[in-house]
């Protein structure tokens, strides 16, 4: 090698390991999800989930990947101005989040504005992804999991006769509670009452002596956990036999800390994932082993399976994009199939909606049992 | 509508504005005496709560306890006797239960005691009451000469304070309350006789029947002390006229510091029964509660402590059977609270036994 060669190899060396130094700056995934509020509890376990992943997958295309967490506090405007600052200030390369579709439909105009790529970790309204170049999905959407409850109810469970009992300032429940209504009309069962209620509220009384009275064989309620667990626990008070279903919002181990023993029977529709989940895919072991040794004492649950399963997409994203850029990433996003993550192969389709079979899980003596899955008749 | 099911509805009814009607006291006293609204009422009735679910449900440290204790004594014995006089024999009272309390706790109790309820209840009446002495004499007397304007910001900043204190204390996580069996196991009326279906079952919890009862029986001993003490004639003296009444040689301050106290242990009160009823709580537990109890307090007359309670009753009243007879409409019943705020105001700005006055905010 003549000495110039050497030179110009050197000097060539020292330009790359100086390009990398510059691109070793750290990728930015900003997280918005509710830590206070309302919807704390999702939004606290799905940071879990994340928070986990980062710990597994600390770096990619050799850099350090930092997380920038915000609270949106529960609320639609903090929703919004956490992704402002989110693009504005942190310039994050990607956005997680987040747990309340009202939340994700607040936070993905502004993304959108933004062109930064959003992957949603349990936002399943469909409104949140449609016409959106920017916004995905690790779950799937309500009306596919409203079927799902409507199918397991009529062809499982042999119900006609249902109640729907629903916050009527809530995307989220109005949403499903019109799909489940839809489907399980379709496949011949009566609502025999719909009824509504406003989020805060902490009185069901009324709604529920009127529920009863018309004696159905299920009351659906599409509600977040917390206020789930207290109608729940309403109904019994007032003698109410029938059994109740619910939604994936509905998956929380503090449910029966709450509800006691007014949630026994409860059926769950839910993303394929529990932690008493018998036949676990390696992913899902994988998960379940980490979770348990990172947060002794804490049970894996499915909101936190999908927040570690945002971040994963976001770096499988960037690994076959092979660059730390937006567009690039979105594009990978866009192309995402058969992925293997804890909920089995993940397909993304157009509407940039996960493809999963819908879990059921049901409370009995107070725990959680994954008792199944379901394909819902469309 | 069935027979058993507007029984159903009117128990329904009655717990729950039993409620409204004890939270509304507290704005009504406060609001009679410094025509002050004190919109800080709804997070004092959050943190009688949040006591009582930390000294039963989840363990209190000692130590946390024995501060607190020290602080309500503080608060006490500087409103109400001064530093350096000799006390007067009532004020012996809570001093004892405070001093037994810490010192049952701090040298007594092993290390995972947790109250019996009863106990933790009339701790966190007492530390409550504190808390709300506390407030006037930080937030409110600085400003008793100052616009009327000025109190009801600061009051709407304590309230803010207050919630974003217990975010950060607590934590924003909604907790469940544990509800001692006997409080919830429904008791079954049949009203068989009467329609001659057997099944015509009416539940009631014990709670729904409690809650009405313990609301009286505390409202009769307020009206009491309102009318039947001295510092209730003082109370009703400063409504009248503050300046005349302090000239006249009452301690104005003192008074209204027990107006404080007595309002916030109602609050208190309140606070742990709602919990029992709706058991969750949250930092901002006491928002739509307070706002609501403000519109009985506005329905009933504010100012008028009976008016408050059956302003109160009727809320409860209102927004029970409007679901009933129009479920289509359930989902806006807060709505209904607040047009009838608005009608209230404009119909009749006293409400229902307030006194005429010319001012109102």
């Amino acid at each position: 090698m003549s000495l110039r060669t050497f030179f110009a190899t050197a000097f060539l060396a020292l330009f790359v390991v100086a390009s990398g130094a510059i691109a070793a700056e750290p990728i930015k995934i900003g997280v918005y999800l509710p830590l206070t509020g309302q919807n704390a509890f999702g939004g606290q376990l799905e940071l879990d989930g994340i928070k986990l992943a980062h710990a597994e997958r600390p770096t990619v295309l050799g850099s350090q990947v930092e997380l920038v967490i915000v609270d949106n506090k529960s609320d639609k405007v903090e929703a919004a101005n956490a992704v402002t600052r989110l693009t504005a200030r942190d310039k994050v390369l990607g956005i997680i989040g987040t747990y309340g579709s009202s939340l994700a439909m607040a936070g993905g105009e502004v993304a959108e504005k933004a062109k930064t790529p959003v992957i949603g970790t349990s936002c399943t309204n469909p409104l949140v992804t449609t016409g959106k170049n920017y916004y995905f999905r690790a779950c799937y959407i309500d009306p596919y999991q409203g079927a799902g409850g409507a199918t397991y109810a009529i062809k499982n469970l042999g119900f006609k006769r249902a109640a729907i009992l629903k916050d009527v300032s809530n995307d989220y429940a109005v949403g499903l509670a019109k799909f489940f209504s839809d489907s399980f009309k379709k496949q011949g069962g009566e609502i025999v009452d719909n009824i509504n209620y406003n989020s805060g509220d902490q009185d069901f009384t009324p709604q529920l002596t009127q529920i009863i009275s018309n004696k159905p064989d299920v009351l659906f309620i599409p509600a977040y956990f917390a206020e789930g667990a207290i109608i729940m626990k309403q109904a019994r008070e007032l003698g109410a036999t029938f059994r109740i279903m619910g939604g994936d919002a509905m998956d929380n181990p503090d449910v029966v800390n709450i509800g006691g023993a007014a949630v026994e029977g409860f059926i769950i529709t839910a993303f394929p994932y529990a932690a008493s989940m018998p036949n676990m895919n390696p992913q899902a072991r994988q998960f379940t082993e980490a979770y348990s040794k990172l947060y002794p004492g804490k049970e894996p649950n499915m909101n936190s399976a999908l927040g570690y399963t945002c971040y994963m997409m976001f770096i499988d994203a960037l690994e076959r994009a092979g660059k730390a850029d937006s567009e690039a990433v979105t594009a990978a996003l866009n192309n995402v199939k058969d992925l293997p993550t804890v909920f089995g192969p993940l397909t993304l389709n157009s509407a940039h909606d996960a493809e999963m079979a819908i879990g059921i899980i049901e409370i009995r003596n107070g725990q959680r049992q994954y008792v199944g899955e379901v394909t819902p008749e469309m | 509508m069935s027979l058993e099911m507007f029984t159903q509805h009117l128990f329904n009814a009655l717990a729950l504005g039993a409620l409204y009607g004890l939270i509304a006291i507290g704005y009504t006293m406060v609001y009679g005496i410094l025509r002050l609204i004190n919109f800080a009422h709804g997070d004092i009735f959050m943190l009688g709560a949040y006591l009582v679910f930390f000294t039963t449900i989840a363990f209190m440290p000692a130590w946390v306890a024995a501060l607190l204790l020290g602080l309500t004594l503080l608060a006490f014995y500087s409103t109400f006797v001064g530093f350096g006089k000799k006390p007067p024999m009532w004020f012996w009272i809570p001093m004892a239960f405070s001093i037994c309390m810490t010192g049952f706790y701090a040298f007594v109790a092993p290390m995972d005691f947790t109250p019996p309820w009863v106990l933790a209840a009339a701790f966190a009446i007492v530390v409550t009451s504190a808390i709300g002495i506390t407030v006037d004499r930080v937030a409110y007397r600085p400003l008793r000469n100052a616009p009327r304007i000025s109190a009801l910001i600061s009051a709407i900043g304590v309230s803010f304070f207050i919630e974003s204190a217990a975010v950060v204390v607590f934590s924003g996580l909604p907790r469940p309350v544990r509800q001692p069996d006997i409080l919830v196991q429904p008791i079954i009326f049949s009203l068989e006789s009467i329609t001659g279906n057997a099944e015509s079952l009416v539940r009631v919890t014990p709670l729904a029947i409690i809650v009405p009862i313990i609301s009286v029986v505390l409202i009769l001993g307020l009206l009491w002390v309102i009318y039947r003490t001295k510092p209730g004639l003082a109370m009703r003296a400063i409504s009248k006229d503050i300046e005349t009444t302090r000239l006249m040689g009452v301690s104005v301050n003192k008074v209204i510091a027990l107006t404080f106290g007595l309002g916030s242990a109602l609050a208190a009160a309140a606070g742990i029964m709602w919990s029992l009823r709706y058991p969750q709580i949250f930092p901002y537990m006491g928002m739509m509660p307070g706002l609501k109890a403000f519109i009985a307090a506005v329905f009933g007359g504010i100012g008028s402590v009976q008016g408050a309670m059956i302003g109160g009753l009727m809320l409860g009243f209102m927004e029970i059977f409007i679901v009933a007879f129009f479920p289509e409409l359930s989902g806006y019943r807060d709505a209904f609270a607040f047009i009838l705020l608005i009608i209230i105001l404009l119909w009749k700005p006293t409400g229902l036994m307030g006194e005429k006055l010319k001012e109102k905010i």
